[in-house]
């Protein structure tokens, strides 16, 4: 008897899942999300965020993807099909899926070389992205910016230079305002650059001439190998701005860095000027590949991350628990990423690299073709632009 | 200032009136381009090269920079990433060198890193080299350090012609470009011819000019040194040696053809720059007339 019921209440899952009534998830629910500490600002973002069942696994995807694609690219390196740099942003995926959410396609982003995950949500197929860390044509800088240099519309990288993007975005901000176009300029760095004098002549620049730039910092507690407390005599991020409002904000909650970018925005659009967040969030691999990891931190610091605080996992959760969606439709998607990421990876690995008469285009922009020195003064390369 | 104000009586323009009014002309051509750096606003330029600029183009156009270099180099290089066309002016290169990261790394590589897809098309320009009395940390030349760099086009004018027509091409051109400038030569008053001054006069980069025709030596020279080489060649005239003086005009390209054609003729070479001799231009210039005289049918043994 109990057997039936139980194949009956099974079948009554599947049957839901197949069919995916809406009327049997909650469509939008509200949650609270960690207070903002504020600098500089009366009120800080709303405490509370709402999200949609359409949001919900839009961001789930999103991250997961994330996830998928740079657990793939470790793959890769262990393989020696990726080489040079490769910098991870497993852990950190909330960042990026939450800016992404709050700005639109028409905003702008610029970060440093923790690249991979802000290429994906500004637009760029993880097969583009993959095939570039492999160096093949296929790539979306046809094999030859690398990991560091990819590049999107409203995208300005990937900047290998710690510290060089802070004043890039102000100048992209500038932009936005000279052309009065009402748009902003997110601009990316970490805990290690905001230490360097060029990002406090940009905040300088940014707040004299109001420009609509939303400073971020991805503080994940260790510039390579150096702690936050070993690097800095104020590790208040949010605060360095000085007279540049801030806010600092939880890193591991896509909500929170949400409803925070939102705020952002809205600030920079009402042409207040600049403003400056810190995103406090984790890296689970090492600086970058050649990096262990656990040199000047420990196992355990990662483990605990790992089971309390994982972006992706808190989004999951928050959603079952809500009965916003089913195990099964993440554990479908799971797949489908999966199924993405192993064809990304097959492009990647087996699309030719780039013609070596490829080797100098792209030197000038909009230029004749010109004749490039090679190795001896008689053998000579051409450049198409 | 109107295109013609500025002619003297003489029909003569000194070079500063002559970047003076090709900036003027590109800025009224089009809206995206504009003027940053120190004193370029309100002081009318350190120089004086910008005199009444912002009174005509306003603040949002001509914009006066706190001194940080770095900063606003940085903040030049994004806005022509965005695509505006800045022109990012250095008070003198020797302060570029604490931006030199952004005009290498942000700027000159940019294109080439992005497979085409980000370009920079901004102008970096000011006063290059020896001046009276500045000082060592006021008179480096910085023509070998930035023509040692691909992605970067490096210029530098001699005459009140050159001036306009390579600053006009320059702020044209949709990629970065030195303009490398020589205080001294800014009071310097030339003829300019009839299509000279008009509004789409534009010098090509990577031609050399031939000012003054010779056939025993030849005299490879780039901004005021055209001048002293020019005063050379009237002294050794006189004594029965007749000197080719070639104004390069353009540092990368380097115009190694209109050399090679004068080294054939004369069979002697000087070059003569205000840049230390190691590693310089002239020891660049130096290579290639050797190399070409090896030629691709007789490679060294």
């Amino acid at each position: 008897m109990l057997n039936g019921m139980a194949t009956i209440f099974r079948n009554y899952k599947q049957a839901v899942v197949s069919s995916r009534a809406f009327a049997d998830f909650t469509p939008k629910a509200s949650f609270e999300i960690k207070k903002c500490d504020v600098h500089r600002l009366e009120e800080g973002p709303p405490g509370q965020a709402e999200l949609t069942r359409e949001q919900g696994l839009h961001y789930y995807r999103t991250m997961q993807t994330i996830r998928r694609m740079e657990l793939k690219a470790d793959q890769l390196y262990k393989q020696k099909i990726i080489r040079g740099f490769c910098h991870l942003y497993d852990g950190q995926e909330a960042c990026a899926m939450g800016i992404e959410a709050a700005i639109n396609p028409t905003d702008h982003v610029i970060t440093a070389y923790r690249a991979h995950g802000y290429t994906y949500t500004r637009g760029v197929p993880v097969k583009q992205i993959l095939a570039e860390l492999t160096g093949r044509k296929g790539g979306i800088a046809k094999g030859k910016g690398g990991s560091m240099h990819m590049y999107a519309p409203n995208f300005y990288g990937g900047n290998g230079i710690v510290g060089a993007q802070v004043p890039l975005g102000a100048g992209i901000a500038l932009a936005c305002k000279y052309l009065g176009n009402n748009q902003v300029c997110v601009t990316l760095y970490g805990d290690g650059a905001a230490n360097q004098g060029q990002i406090f002549e940009a905040y300088n620049m940014a707040a004299l001439w109001k420009l609509p730039c939303i400073f971020i910092c991805e503080n994940n507690k260790y510039g390579m190998g150096t702690s936050v407390e070993r690097s800095s005599a104020s590790t208040d991020y949010y605060r360095r701005g000085d007279y540049i409002p801030g806010l600092r904000v939880d890193g591991m909650d896509v909500l929170s860095v949400r409803e925070a970018t939102k705020f952002a925005a809205d600030h920079c659009r009402a042409g207040k000027g600049p403003i400056l967040m810190e995103l406090e969030t984790y890296r689970y691999h090492g600086h970058s590949m050649s990096d262990p990891g656990v040199s000047y931190r420990t196992r355990e610091e990662i483990q605990e991350v790992r089971s309390k605080s994982d972006p992706i996992s808190m989004l999951k959760d928050r959603m079952l628990s809500n009965k916003m969606a089913a195990m099964e439709e993440f554990k479908e998607m799971d797949s489908e990423i999966r199924k993405e990421i192993e064809e990304a990876a097959l492009f990647a690995t087996s699309d030719p690299e780039p013609p070596l008469d490829a080797l100098c285009d792209h030197i000038f922009h909009n230029d004749l073709p010109l004749e490039v020195r090679g190795t001896t003064p008689w053998s000579k390369l051409k450049s198409s632009s | 200032m109107a295109s013609l104000s500025c002619v003297l009586r003489s029909g003569r323009v000194t070079v500063r009136d002559a970047l003076n009014q090709a900036m003027d002309e590109e800025l009224e051509r089009d809206e995206r381009v504009f003027l940053l750096g120190e004193e370029v606003a309100q002081y009318d330029g350190a120089y004086k090269i910008s005199r009444g600029l912002w009174k005509k183009y306003g603040d949002a156009r001509i914009i006066d920079t706190p001194i940080t270099e770095m900063g606003f180099t940085g903040i030049a290089v994004g806005a022509a990433m965005a695509g505006l066309r800045p022109i990012c002016e250095f008070m003198t290169f020797n302060f570029s060198m604490q931006a030199i990261d952004q005009v290498i790394n942000s700027a000159a590589k940019t294109n080439y890193m992005s497979a085409g897809r980000q370009s920079v098309p901004i102008v970096f320009r000011g006063p290059n080299g020896a001046s009276a009395g500045v000082g060592a940390q006021h008179s480096q030349c910085f023509a070998a350090w930035y023509g040692h760099c691909p992605g970067l086009k490096v210029v530098s004018p001699w005459s009140a012609e050159d001036a306009r027509g390579l600053l006009k091409a320059a702020i044209r051109d949709d990629n970065p470009v030195v303009f490398l400038e020589n205080e001294l030569m800014y009071g310097v008053p030339f003829e300019m011819s009839e299509e000279s001054l008009s509004k789409d006069f534009t010098i090509p980069f990577g031609k050399a000019k031939v000012e003054r025709q010779g056939t025993h030596v030849t005299l490879v020279t780039h901004s005021r040194y055209v001048s002293f080489c020019l005063d050379a060649a009237a002294v050794l005239a006189k004594e029965g040696v007749e000197c080719e003086v070639v104004n390069l005009r353009s540092i990368r390209p380097l115009d190694v053809e209109t050399i090679e054609a004068s080294v054939m003729k004369t069979n002697h070479l000087v070059t003569v720059e205000g840049g230390w001799p190691q590693f310089g231009v002239g020891a660049e210039v130096c290579a290639r007339v050797m190399e070409g005289m090896m030629g691709p049918h007789r490679p060294p043994h």
